[in-house]
C-alpha cells in the first residue's frame, strides 16, 4: 500500500463526497463529509448527532437506580461493561463495601461481555474489509454467549443486571458448568479465525500499514482502549489501577508490535482485539475455579441518598476508557451525570489519520477504529 | 491528586476543593494550561460543564491523568454565562470535540477555539438544553413534540 | 408419483399433468410476499436484533428477505431503533425514494412510541409513524429476532389480502 504525497498528479478538482447518515458500513447513523481530490481523501469531517436520546437529561430527572438502563442503551454492544462503570461510579459515592461473590460474578460477566463485544468488532471489521464469512462464524459463536447471558439475566442484549451494591440475581445453578464448556468450545474458534482472516495475504494487504495512530497523537486525541495499546502504549486500567478484583488475576496485556506492517497500523489494532480475547478466556477460567459463596443482595441499599460531592471514575471497556463525572447534592436524584465515552475520542483521531489515503481505506480505518454510535452520541 | 505546583506558583488565586481538585478564576485560565502542559500532564480525559442554578452561573471541569508520573488532577472553573473561556483545544486536541458539546448543550462561550458550533443537536436548534431552566419546544420543522401520553391516549 | 393431498408443491397434488386455474390478484400476492427484501435501516439496539436475525441461527433468509442497502431495490424498510428529530427527515426522504409497492416495519417501542426516551427526550421523535405510514409494529426492547419474524409473517399475512388488479369502490 503506497500512499500518494504529491497530489498534483492527480490534477482534479476537490469534490465533496457525503457519505451519509444511512450506508451499510458506517457502524451506525454516522455522516462522514469527505473532501476529495479524485479518490485521494484531503479532509473529513464527521457529523454526529444523529443518534442524540438525551440520555444525560434523563439522568437528572430519574433515580440512581432507574438510571442502570438507560446506561445499557449507551453502548449497547457492551451493556454489562456501561452498568458495571455506572456501580463502581455511583458506589464511590455511597463508599459501600461488596461482599466478594458480587466481585467474582461482576467479573465474570464483563469479560464474557469483552469476548462478546470484540467478536462483532472483529466479524464487522472483516466485513468492512470485504470477507463475509467470518461475520457469519463470529455470529455464530457470539450466540452461545447470548445464552449464557439469557440463562442469568433474562435479556439478550440489554440486561439491567449489575445494579450499585450488587448485581440483579445470583447465579443460576449449572451456570458455571455451562461457561466451561463454552470455553472449551471457543478456544480452538480463535485458531479457525486466525487461519481465516488474520494470516491471509488479501487481508494483510488491506489493512497493514493503513491508518496508523502514533503513540504521541493517540495521547493528545484522548484515544484509549485497543486503538491505543496497538500503537504501542502499554497502559490497561485493570493493570495499572486495578479497581474491582483484578489484581488477583494473572493475565498479560497485549500491546501491538508492528508485525505485519508498522505498529499502530489496522492490523494491529485488529489482532490486539484478537489476542484479548485469548486473555479473556484465561481471567475467566481463573474466576470460574475460586469464586465463593455469599448473598449478592445484602450490599445494595434501600434508598440510594449519597452526601453532596463530586466523583470521577474511570473503567475498562472494550472499547476503551470508559468515565463517569457524578455530581451530588445530597438527594436521590443526581444534579449532573457526565459520561465520557470512548469511542467519542476515537472518532475524532480519524481525520488526522485518514489524509492521503483513498476512500476503501476510510471504511478499513473506520472498521479499525470499533465506534457505537449509541456511546458517542448518548 | 497532585496540585502542589500550582499551589507553589498561585497561592492565593486557586482554592483547594474537598476532593482534591483545584477551583480557579476564568482570568488565569490561559497560563495555568500551558503550566499544567509543562507538567506532564498529557491526557486530557474529559471537559464536563454543569449548572449551578444560582446567580446565573455555570461550571467547567477539566480532568487530567498523566500517563509516565500515573497521577490525576482536576481543575474547576465556576463563571458567569455570559464570560469567555479560553478555549485549550490547541494544547490538547481532545479538547477541540469536548468543548464544541460544552457549548452545544449548555451554552458555554470559548474564544480562539478553531470550529465552535453545534456538534450533537441540529444547526437550527434553539437553546441549550442542559440548562435547568430549559422549557422544550412545541413543534420543530413541523413535527409535534407531545410531552405526555394524553397525545396518543 | 402418487398425489398427496396436502402436498407443499404444486406438482405433488396432482395424478397427471393438469391446467390450474387462480385469480391474477393472488397470484401477484403470492409473489409479493415471497420476496420481501428489506432495506437496513438499522439505526441503535434494535439494529444489532435485526442482524442476529439476519445471522446464522434465525435465519430471515429462508423466508426470502435479504438485506439491500439501496432503497431502490427493496420492497421493506425495516426501522429499527430510535428516530431522532435531526433523522427524521432523512427517513422521510428515503422512504420517498423507494418505489412501490412498499411497506415499512416499524420495529422496537423507541420506533413505535419513542420507547424508554418518550419523557424528557427533547430530540428524540416520539414514534416514527409521525413521518411515514406504518403497517406492521413489533413490539419489545428490543425485540428477539423471533418476534422480528413474527412482525414479517404477519406482513406477509397482509400483503396476501391486498387487491393490486381489482377496481375498488373509492375509483368509480
Amino acid at each position: 500500500m503506497f500512499k500518494i504525497t504529491d497530489k498534483s498528479i492527480i490534477g482534479a478538482d476537490e469534490m465533496i463526497l457525503n457519505m451519509g447518515p444511512q450506508h451499510p458500513s458506517t457502524h451506525g447513523v454516522l455522516r462522514l463529509k469527505i473532501i476529495t481530490d479524485g479518490e485521494i481523501v484531503s479532509h473529513i469531517e464527521p457529523i454526529i448527532g444523529y443518534l442524540h436520546r438525551c440520555f444525560e437529561k434523563h439522568c437528572e430527572n430519574l433515580s440512581y437506580e432507574q438510571i442502570v438502563p438507560f446506561t445499557d442503551r449507551c453502548d449497547y454492544l457492551a451493556s454489562m461493561h456501561m452498568g458495571h462503570a455506572y456501580s463502581i461510579a455511583v458506589e464511590k459515592l455511597l463508599d459501600v463495601q461488596l461482599p466478594e461473590r458480587v466481585e467474582y460474578i461482576r467479573v465474570i460477566v464483563a469479560e464474557l461481555q469483552r469476548i462478546a463485544s470484540h467478536l462483532i468488532a472483529v466479524g464487522a471489521f472483516g466485513l468492512d474489509v470485504g470477507a463475509i464469512t467470518p461475520f457469519t462464524w463470529t455470529l455464530r459463536d457470539r450466540e452461545r454467549i447470548l445464552d449464557l447471558f439469557e440463562q442469568l439475566s433474562g435479556a439478550r442484549l440489554l440486561y439491567n443486571y449489575i445494579w450499585p451494591g450488587g448485581v440483579a440475581h445470583d447465579l443460576p445453578s449449572n451456570f458455571i458448568k455451562n461457561t466451561e464448556e463454552f470455553l472449551n468450545y471457543f478456544e480452538p474458534q480463535i485458531v479457525e479465525y486466525n487461519n481465516l482472516l488474520t494470516t491471509n495475504k488479501i487481508f494483510i494487504e488491506r489493512a497493514a500499514d493503513v491508518g496508523i495512530i502514533p503513540a504521541d497523537v493517540g495521547i493528545n486525541f484522548g484515544v484509549s482502549g485497543p486503538s491505543l495499546r496497538a500503537s504501542g502504549v502499554d497502559y490497561d486500567l485493570r493493570k495499572t489501577e486495578p479497581y474491582s478484583i483484578y489484581d488477583k488475576f494473572d493475565f498479560d496485556v497485549p500491546v501491538g508490535r508492528g508485525e505485519m506492517g508498522s505498529v499502530g497500523d489496522c492490523w494491529d489494532r485488529y489482532w490486539v482485539r484478537v489476542k484479548e480475547m485469548e486473555e479473556s478466556i484465561k481471567i475467566l477460567r481463573q474466576a470460574l475455579k475460586s469464586i465463593p459463596d455469599g448473598d449478592v443482595h445484602e450490599a445494595i441499599p434501600k434508598k440510594i441518598r449519597p452526601n453532596k460531592g463530586e466523583v470521577y471514575s474511570r473503567y475498562e471497556s472494550a472499547r476503551g476508557d470508559v468515565g463517569f463525572y457524578l455530581r451530588s447534592d445530597g438527594k436521590n436524584i443526581p444534579t449532573r451525570v457526565k459520561m465520557r465515552s470512548p469511542a467519542y475520542c476515537n472518532l475524532s483521531v480519524l481525520n488526522e489519520v485518514s489524509s492521503g489515503w483513498m476512500i476503501s481505506d476510510v471504511i478499513t480505518i473506520l472498521g479499525s477504529l470499533d465506534i457505537v454510535l449509541g456511546e458517542i452520541d448518548r | 491528586m497532585n496540585s502542589k505546583f500550582l499551589q507553589d506558583k498561585y497561592k492565593d488565586k486557586i482554592k483547594i476543593l474537598d476532593n482534591g481538585s483545584v477551583l480557579i478564576n476564568s482570568d488565569n485560565w490561559e497560563e495555568i494550561s500551558e503550566l499544567i502542559k509543562k507538567n506532564n500532564f498529557d491526557y486530557l480525559m474529559s471537559v464536563t460543564s454543569y449548572d449551578l442554578q444560582i446567580d446565573d452561573m455555570l461550571g467547567l471541569a477539566y480532568n487530567f491523568y498523566s500517563t509516565t508520573s500515573r497521577t490525576y488532577l482536576e481543575v474547576r472553573i465556576e463563571f458567569n454565562k455570559e464570560t469567555e473561556i479560553q478555549s485549550v483545544a490547541n494544547i490538547w486536541q481532545t479538547a477541540n470535540w469536548h468543548e464544541r458539546e460544552a457549548f452545544d448543550l449548555m451554552g458555554v462561550l470559548f474564544k480562539n477555539h478553531p470550529d465552535l458550533k453545534r456538534i450533537l443537536l441540529p444547526e437550527d436548534w434553539e437553546g441549550h438544553p442542559l440548562r435547568k431552566d430549559y422549557k422544550e419546544p412545541e413543534f420543530y420543522n413541523g413535527m409535534p413534540m407531545p410531552k405526555d401520553k394524553s397525545y396518543w391516549e | 408419483m402418487e398425489p398427496v393431498k396436502d402436498s407443499l408443491t404444486l406438482l405433488g397434488k396432482f395424478k397427471e399433468d393438469n391446467v390450474v386455474v387462480a385469480k391474477l390478484d393472488d397470484l401477484i400476492n403470492w409473489s409479493r410476499a415471497g420476496s420481501p427484501w428489506y432495506f437496513q435501516f438499522g439505526l441503535a439496539c434494535c439494529a444489532i436484533e435485526m442482524m442476529a436475525a439476519a445471522g446464522p441461527r434465525h435465519d430471515l433468509d429462508r423466508f426470502g428477505a435479504i438485506p439491500r442497502a439501496t432503497p431502490r431495490q427493496s420492497d421493506v424498510m425495516i426501522v429499527a431503533g430510535t428516530v431522532t428529530l435531526k433523522m427524521a427527515s432523512r427517513v422521510k426522504r428515503l422512504f420517498e425514494q423507494m418505489s412501490d409497492p412498499k411497506y415499512v416495519i416499524s420495529m422496537g417501542s423507541c420506533a413505535n412510541s419513542g420507547g424508554p426516551y418518550w419523557q424528557h427526550g427533547y430530540h428524540v421523535l416520539k414514534g416514527v409513524d409521525l413521518v411515514v405510514p406504518v403497517d406492521v409494529y413489533v413490539p419489545g426492547c428490543p425485540p428477539r429476532p423471533e418476534a422480528l419474524i413474527q412482525g414479517l409473517l404477519e406482513l406477509q399475512k397482509k400483503i396476501k389480502t391486498e387487491t393490486p388488479l381489482r377496481k375498488s369502490k373509492e375509483d368509480e
